[in-house]
């Protein structure tokens, strides 16, 4: 085993299913020589070839429709979008055209294809490269959703990303790129899409969160530890679907709840889970179940971003408006 | 400054210079006469009245199809009436294992590539069973976003170029359709990877009511090809030769190596936009209407063809029973097939279905078996 950044983690991934699968293909802009702006594709051109990994022009719906179309060939086209703020300029191929190949042929086609794609805040970017649209994804039927947390997650889940036979977006927080490190094996292993992750168990109160937001709520966790609140924390991991057994069974054992994203409040993977939450286990409730989120405005400028962005703080303010409930 | 660079180079010059070069390219006018013996593509006798007898086959089944509609027995219909040639002269130059993707008005091609007709008029009425294509037939159902199919059409002919396969890829578009984005990004790739895709714009001069000037500043359409540095070509799409022999040289362009072309076919409906309740005389007067009927495929084609005597009043007539017989027939199918449900649709969204699906999958179960 090695230590891993989540980049690291991602590269050594798409290296190995490069290497199991000759139909995988890598493409995007600027994915080839220069390995991706945040190097996540970093040597793979050079050892797989220019007919597996390879640049792009500049375009992210003609991205989206080599997908489509490489797909319909019998390849399984890992794309990347440069941005995922970017991801407007190919919503049509994506939400119009991906996510509804099966459907539409009525089982015949299917597009197994991985968009990988940064996102996420906290590290001064220009508009339009850190807000989360996750949700916007996830209200897209046909697609599944996935964000990892942690290096050794990433690999895992990228690969069953790239291995399942339907679209998947793939995104990665941008902030967790290099920030954190770990024991990553070097052989190939899978972590099943649709699964939540106890990072951490506790009997007074769950916090549901992925992303950044995993690492924010487990700093709040050990906080309200030492004020003797045991607490839970649950990595989604896969948004859409969302693992409704370990949400339930978790709300029943802690009968509060909380859950945490960096996106803005409005709609949302949150206010999916508190709806989840609600339909099936009121009767376990003791306390309503509070969101702690972005206020609804567009992503902000830089300069107001650390305050604009959820933080362990916050976590823990809300927290405690639940278990003194 | 403005002097010094048209002394170097004069912008619109150059401009007018290259639209003035895109001259449509014609073989057979509107009188059935050969006025480009050159290009003529010299088609056999058995594949010229194959042709006419795919264009005279698929003007009934444009007309009882819009009698189906009126009916309430069919949904969905763009008619097709006046883009036979643009359409199946293109089409005639494929080979079976080359991809079609088309756009809503193009089920005439995938019929003649494959389809069966009863499928097809499942897809009008909006049964997920006519999308489903027999197996090895490489046809997309009829895309409904305007240009989608360009950006996918690339990548399709990504995918052939990689698998080494001598085949193309080619999609439909429209006047309106050269406008979008995906129109631009789908040339361009597929230029940038000298992909082996067909590009035909079918300029039939109106985008519902928008007519073609408002589309775009640009003289020709075809012209478009030049900036994705593909090579295009401004056709007579009411001409099965001229339309044929483009069709038949980008494609043997693309199969040489030499990446995609831009074809655009000069060419008319006569009908409404679609069934929908559009009404062409809000936007077309007759004389338009009468100047294209006059340049009619059919009615060019069937001179031509009787003039070598290769067509007469009873063949047409065979060619129109034959297509009633088998439109009936397929009406007949396409009724026959069971009533879609959905549980059906639930069935088709993923390979595995996630939870929240499974659940509604019980539910509609339940409904349906009520």
């Amino acid at each position: 085993m090695a230590q891993m950044t989540m980049i690291q983690a991602i590269t050594d991934a798409l290296r190995c299913e490069l290497k199991d699968d000759e139909n995988v293909l890598i493409f995007g802009e600027d994915v080839g020589v220069n390995g991706g702006v945040f190097r996540a594709t970093e040597g793979l051109q050079k050892e797989f070839g220019v007919e597996r990994v390879f640049d792009t022009p500049l375009a992210e719906s003609g991205i989206g429709g080599l997908a489509i179309g490489l797909s319909l060939t019998g390849y399984r086209p890992v794309p990347e979008i440069q941005f995922f703020g970017f991801v407007f300029e190919v919503m049509d191929s994506i939400s119009g055209q991906l996510a509804r190949y099966r459907y539409r042929t009525g089982n015949t086609f299917n597009m197994p294809v991985t968009i990988r794609s940064p996102f996420g805040g906290g590290v001064h970017t220009p508009e339009m490269h850190s807000d989360s649209l996750e949700g916007l994804m996830a209200q897209q039927p046909g697609l599944k959703v996935v964000i990892p947390s942690t290096p050794y997650d990433a690999k895992g889940l990228l690969i069953s990303s790239i291995r399942d036979n339907d679209p998947v977006i793939f995104l990665e927080h941008l902030k967790l790129y290099r920030s954190v490190r770990e024991e990553v094996p070097e052989e190939s292993y899978t972590i099943p899409l649709g699964k939540a992750d106890v990072k951490r168990e506790g009997t007074d109160l769950s916090i549901f969160a992925y992303g950044l937001m995993v690492h924010e709520s487990l700093k709040a966790a050990e906080e309200l530890e030492k004020e003797g609140y045991s607490v839970e924390v649950v990595d989604l991991r896969t948004v859409q679907p969302l693992d409704i057994e370990t949400i339930i069974a978790s709300v029943e054992k802690t009968n509060r709840a909380i859950v945490v994203q960096e996106a803005q409040k409005q709609a949302g993977i949150a206010a999916n889970v508190v709806a989840e939450i609600t339909e099936r286990a009121i009767l376990s409730l003791e306390a309503p179940v509070l969101r702690v989120a972005a206020p609804d405005t567009i992503y902000p400028f830089p300069q107001a971003e650390n305050i604009w962005l959820p933080n362990y703080k916050d976590i823990l303010e809300t927290a405690k408006k639940v278990l003194t409930f | 400054m403005g002097e010094n660079i048209a002394k170097n180079f004069d912008p619109k010059q150059t401009l007018n210079e290259i639209e003035d070069k895109f001259q449509m390219f014609q073989i057979l006018n509107e009188e059935g006469v050969i006025v480009n013996e050159e290009a003529n593509p010299n088609l056999s006798d058995e594949e010229l009245v194959e042709l006419m007898s795919r264009m005279v086959y698929t003007r009934i089944l444009d007309q009882r199809s819009i009698s189906l509609n009126r009916q309430g027995r069919l949904g969905f219909y763009a008619p097709t009436a006046g883009q036979e040639a643009s359409q199946l002269a293109s089409h005639y130059a494929l080979e079976k294992e080359d991809w079609i993707l088309p756009g809503y008005r193009d089920v005439p091609q995938i019929v003649w590539h494959g389809l069966p007709l009863w499928k097809a008029f499942l897809f009008s009425r909006g049964h997920f069973v006519g999308n489903q294509m027999p197996e090895g037939l490489n046809v997309l159902p009829p895309q409904i976003i305007i240009g989608a199919q360009y950006v996918q059409a690339a990548g399709v002919a990504l995918g052939l170029k990689k698998r080494g396969a001598k085949n193309v890829a080619i999609t439909y578009t429209g006047d309106g359709g050269s406008s979008q984005g995906d129109f631009y990004e789908g040339i361009n790739f597929a230029g940038a990877f000298k992909a082996p895709a067909i590009f035909i714009v079918q300029n039939n001069q109106f985008a519902i009511s928008t007519p073609r000037e408002v589309q775009t500043s640009a003289k020709t359409i075809a012209q478009k090809g030049i900036a994705a540095g593909i090579p295009s070509v401004l056709v007579d799409g009411m001409d099965p030769l001229a339309v044929y022999v483009a069709t038949k040289d980008a494609r043997d362009r693309a199969i040489n190596g030499e990446g995609p072309s831009l074809i655009e076919t000069m060419c008319y409906r006569y009908g409404p936009h679609t069934m929908s309740g559009d009404d062409p005389t809000r936007y077309r007067t007759s004389d338009i209407d009468n100047e294209w009927a006059a340049k009619d495929p059919i009615v060019r084609f069937r001179k031509y063809l009787e003039g070598k005597g290769l067509w007469s009043e009873q063949k047409e007539t065979e060619v129109i029973e034959l297509a009633k017989e088998e439109i009936k027939a397929a009406i007949k199918q396409a009724d026959e097939t069971p009533k879609q449900k959905v549980t059906d649709l639930i069935s088709n969204m993923y390979e595995e279905l996630p939870r929240n699906l499974e659940e509604q999958f019980k539910i509609y179960v339940e409904k349906e078996s009520r």
